[in-house]
């Protein structure tokens, strides 16, 4: 592949939550700022720009990273999914709905990354206790929740997809 | 906290990435899985002219297990490692250390070559290397050599990979049959850096005790298997010859301390799985 100058800007393109997009991009620009100033897609927030925090959490091609820790030039013909991609059509998805029941967020602003993160998990694991969810949320930090509501919300996501019954949400 | 101007180049091939480190005269870095770099570009601590993107290299994801080595390639994630169907038969010890390195969004991501070019000296992977007496296998337009750990590595963040070098894969020896293998640290929260890390591998002949945060590098010693009165003594020793670094995340006293309380376990989990 042919060397990219710092100060031009190369045109990617990549999935993001099951559409094409592109945009332009230097090699420095991270993926965090390259979804939300380049495609104004700001449901990834960001925190502390160097992998502590966990707010900035995406998934790429299945798995949860860090999009502050991610060159957006790496991402071109990749898929990506963010926050966005998780409600369809104006309903949200079990692990957002369970969120809401369990009070598993209060400001917010981690609840993106550790969504992503979670439904990594959701996806991949045959085996989800709250052992392994605690591993997953050692990658984030929630100054508002205590984490408690978070674990107990995504258990009975885990148990609803185990048992294919959907829990109410009154 | 955005990175400085770099050029970007991402390569497809081991001899144009040996080409770019070449051409670039020092001022170049590899890319693997940017969980560190990316992090200082960010800090802009280092401000490379050239940034060689390796983290899709052909040919280079690959864990083969031969004659009693298992090579990692070095595009290969610590979770790709962690998930290894052969892990806990052939790398014990890495099966119980991989879990503390970082996160898993760091491991999806992070490389097991890169955390060994990183060389930071409470990294898990350098010192499982160490206690095990691994090799890297370094590539450039001058040709390969094969460094085992103690030779590659040199200090904090620093090792004997020139810069116009890659590591292209490690050589980790597989288990001993019989041997026990033992691994602990202590750190301010789960997946943070350790404050002392300790690494345990137990022979019907020996004990291999490797530590990790305590100096520039991993530190390795050997005993012969000691009996029981004489372990504490042993580990006394060594946290008084080791345990002298002082700072923000620990004082001495402590470090020294955890010589001897994590040393003791973590031998204890060895030489319980000695067969
Ligand atoms: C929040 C957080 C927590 C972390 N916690 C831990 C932890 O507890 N323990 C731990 O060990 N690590 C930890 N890390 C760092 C770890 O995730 C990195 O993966 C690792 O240090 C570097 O691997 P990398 O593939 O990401 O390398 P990169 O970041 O891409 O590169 C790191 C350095 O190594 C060089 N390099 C990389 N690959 C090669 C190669 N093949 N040949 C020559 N040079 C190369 C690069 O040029 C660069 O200088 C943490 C990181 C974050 C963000
Ligand atoms: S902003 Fe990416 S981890 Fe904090
Ligand atoms: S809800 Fe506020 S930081 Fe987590």
């Amino acid at each position: 592949m042919p060397r990219l100058n710092a100060g031009q800007r190369h045109t990617i393109q990549f999935e993001l939550n099951g559409k094409s997009v592109s945009g332009e991009t230097e090699p420095r620009l991270l993926l965090s700022d390259f979804l939300r100033g380049v495609l104004g897609s700001t449901g990834s927030h960001v925190g502390c720009e160097h992998g502590v925090c966990g707010a900035c959490t995406v998934r790429v091609n299945g798995c949860a990273v860090r999009s502050c820790l991610t060159l957006a030039i790496q991402i071109n013909g990749e898929k990506v999914e963010t926050v966005e991609g998780l409600a369809g059509n104006d309903t949200l998805s079990p692990l957002q709905r369970a969120f809401r029941r369990h009070h598993a967020l209060q400001c917010g602003f981690c609840t993106p990354g550790i969504l992503m993160s979670l439904s990594e998990l959701l996806d991949t694991g045959t085996d989800v206790n709250e052992k392994n969810i605690r591993e997953f949320l050692s990658g984030h930090l929630c100054r508002c929740t205590g984490y408690g509501n978070i674990v107990r919300a995504a258990l009975e996501v885990f148990a609803e997809n185990r048992s294919g019954r959907a829990v109410s949400d009154d | 906290m955005k990175p400085p101007v770099f050029d970007y180049a991402f390569a497809d091939h081991l001899d144009e990435v040996a080409e770019f480190l070449a051409d670039e005269g020092g001022e170049a870095r590899v890319l693997a899985g940017g969980q560190s770099l990316i992090a200082m570009l960010n800090m802009r601590l280092v401000q490379p002219t050239l940034v060689v993107d390796i983290s899709r290299l052909p040919d280079h994801d690959f864990i083969t297990l031969k004659e009693g080595v298992v090579e990692i390639g070095c595009t290969v994630t610590q979770s790709a490692l962690q998930f290894w169907p052969g892990l806990a038969e052939s790398l014990p010890l890495l099966k119980r250390a991989l879990p503390w390195v970082g996160h898993r969004q760091t491991r999806n991501k992070g490389t097991v070559c890169g955390s060994i070019a990183h060389a930071d000296p409470s990294a898990e992977l350098p010192l499982c290397l160490a206690a095990l007496n691994g090799k890297a296998v370094l590539y450039s337009s001058r040709g390969e050599r094969v460094l085992a750990a103690h030779e590659l590595q040199v200090g904090t963040l620093e090792t004997a990979c020139a810069p116009d070098e890659m590591i292209r894969a490690l050589r980790f020896p597989t288990a001993e049959t019989g041997a026990g293998y033992g691994f602990g640290e202590v750190a301010y929260r789960h997946g943070d850096f350790a404050i002392v890390a300790v690494a345990v591998v137990a022979t019907s002949e020996c004990l291999r005790i490797a530590l990790g945060g305590v100096g520039e590098k991993p530190e390795v010693c050997e005993w012969p298997l000691l009996e029981d009165k004489f372990l504490d003594d042993a580990l006394n020793d060594l946290a008084w010859k080791l345990g002298t670094n002082e700072d923000q995340h620990a004082t001495a006293y402590y470090r020294r301390s955890l010589i001897r309380s994590l040393g003791r376990r973590v031998v204890g989990e060895a030489l319980a799985c000695l067969g």
